[in-house]
């Protein structure tokens, strides 16, 4: 099966402390994968080098075969690898529509734009009664269906869900693991990294386990969901 | 008497206000002390003059010049001072060592250049006519230091609200990397900040050369303190704040010049940069570190 997006040997460095160690992903077109592991394991280092906010080490990351290991993030971002980063990093001093808009930057069609946007409200419709608001304005939950109707907003070839669920409330973990299972339906492609365990191998294809920066543990969802290592760190028993 | 006094500080305010918009611009949205910046005002002014002067031309064509090249210096030396900074984690205490030690260079080299002197705008560049509105004097280059701030106000204010581009320029200011992950080329939503900021800086120095026809090269040294003043009171990257503050100060400066002591405009100027920061840190109309277009 076509990768959409392969990372090979991926290690991340803050000065001398390596974050993450000659890690290998592979995401299959039109699946979820699932990144678990504990606070501090790697997880957001791994998706910040992907998206080229972080520049790697070593190893490349191939998107649909082309080599943007190091580019700069709004290049990977035009070749249709969208991030939705950790703590949603919505613009809380701009309103709803804006953030929404800013999704949209590298389409120049205004009536693209707007089938999109009209898309996304029929998909949130919180957000549609907010679009005049100022986004730092909403709740954890609104704030992170923002962050995910913006990153809808470009069309993504794959999605990087980083941690969708962190912070919020039990209701609107439901609803966003609800929405990550719709676009899966849709066959949207997705890389998936979260502390919800349970929750993300519900939905994932195929899982990876990273300890202390590197991969100890990858195979199909269900059946990490059934191994009892798995299910003693990170399910709660 | 009063009313002459409030009339001429408005004007000189003005300058003050346009001046401290780029500043504010480039502190509020590419988040480094630029000291540089003092010195486009300098380069504005030297611009002028040398296209009033060397090609004859007249101010209408010098002013927009004189502001895009100082723009355009704007950009080159903040790529090459700054760019490599941009990613430390003490972006802010490294710009303002490495930003001292280029603009007391640029400085320097400009004055071993052109000299220490004053330089005065040609004779006849504006009209020396003045009108008497209900006894208030205005002169002609007062009209015009008045209108091209209003111009340049508008522009950025409709640049900022109503483009596309000017949204990029404010997510980029509230979040650089989420900005990046929206797609928008930073670096070069960057270079156009700086490219704005110096042709205000520019603009400004410009019109204060105009207003009290004086250019030296050190010029653009005095106006960063109040730069600073103004952004300090106004709030650090607050636009609404920066003009009004802009204004308030020049106002201050003139009615302390007329009625207390011209020697005293600067110190009054500073007590209340002091007041400020004790009192209201985040500026008086803002948040902390707020950016508003």
């Amino acid at each position: 099966m076509a990768s959409a997006l392969e990372i090979c040997g991926l290690t991340v460095a803050y000065g001398r402390t390596e974050a993450v160690s000659g890690i290998d992903i592979v995401v299959p077109k039109g699946r979820v994968v699932c990144l678990i592991g504990a606070n501090g394991a790697g997880k957001t280092s791994t998706m910040r080098a992907i998206s080229g906010l972080l520049r790697p080490r070593a190893g490349t990351i191939r998107l649909d075969g082309q080599d943007i290991t190091g580019l700069p993030p709004h290049v990977i971002a035009g070749m249709g690898l969208i991030q939705v980063p950790e703590g949603r990093q919505i613009f809380a001093e701009l309103t709803v529509a804006e953030n929404l808009a800013l999704g949209a930057w590298l389409v120049s069609d205004r009536a693209e734009i707007a089938r999109r946007q009209e898309a996304i409200l029929a998909r949130f419709p919180r957000l549609r009664e907010r679009l005049a608001q100022l986004a730092g304005s909403m709740s954890g939950g609104e704030q992170q269906m923002l962050a995910l109707g913006r990153a809808l907003m470009a069309d993504p070839q794959i999605l990087l869900l980083d941690e969708p669920s962190m912070g919020l409330a039990p209701l609107f973990v439901d609803e966003i693991f609800t929405i990550i299972q719709s676009l899966k339906n849709e066959g949207t492609t997705i890389l998936l990294v979260e502390q919800n365990a349970s929750a993300a191998l519900e939905v994932a294809d195929d899982a990876y386990v990273i300890e202390t920066g590197r991969i100890v543990l990858h195979g199909p969802a269900a059946t990490l969901a059934e191994d009892p290592a798995v299910a003693a760190a990170y399910l709660g028993g | 008497m009063l009313a002459q006094q409030l009339v001429n500080g408005v004007l000189l305010g003005a300058t003050y206000a346009l001046f401290a918009l780029g500043f504010t611009l480039m502190f509020g949205v590419l988040r480094v002390i630029n000291l540089t910046y003092g010195f486009y005002f300098s380069a504005g002014a030297f611009l002028s003059l040398a296209l009033t002067r060397q090609l004859g031309l007249g101010i209408w064509a010098a002013l927009p010049l004189a502001a895009i090249g100082a723009g355009i210096m704007a950009v080159g030396i903040d790529w090459l001072l700054l760019t490599r900074l941009r990613r430390r984690a003490t972006a802010e205490l490294d710009s303002l060592m490495v930003t001292l030690g280029g603009v007391l260079a640029l400085y320097s080299a400009m004055t071993a250049w052109l000299g220490p002197d004053i330089r005065r705008l040609p004779p006849g560049l504006v009209s020396a006519d003045s009108f008497v509105i209900a006894g208030v004097r205005i002169t002609t280059a007062q009209i015009l230091i008045l209108g091209a701030t209003l111009l340049l106000v508008a522009l950025l204010l409709a640049l900022m609200r109503g483009t596309r581009l000017g949204l990029a320029i404010r997510a980029m200011a509230e979040k650089p990397d989420a900005a990046g992950l929206m797609g928008i080329n930073t670096a070069r939503a960057s270079a156009l900040v700086s490219f704005i900021s110096g042709c205000l800086g520019g603009a400004g120095g410009v019109l204060i050369g105009l207003n009290f026809n004086a250019i030296h090269p050190y010029m653009g040294e005095t106006m960063m303190l109040r730069g600073f003043v103004v952004i300090i009171v106004g709030g650090l990257g607050d636009i609404r704040g920066a003009l009004i503050a802009g204004v308030a100060l020049g106002v201050i400066e003139v009615l302390t010049a007329g009625y207390i002591s011209s020697g005293l405009k600067e110190a009054v100027a500073f007590a209340i940069l002091v007041a400020v920061l004790w009192t209201r840190p985040q500026g008086l109309f803002g948040r902390a570190v707020m950016r508003r277009a």
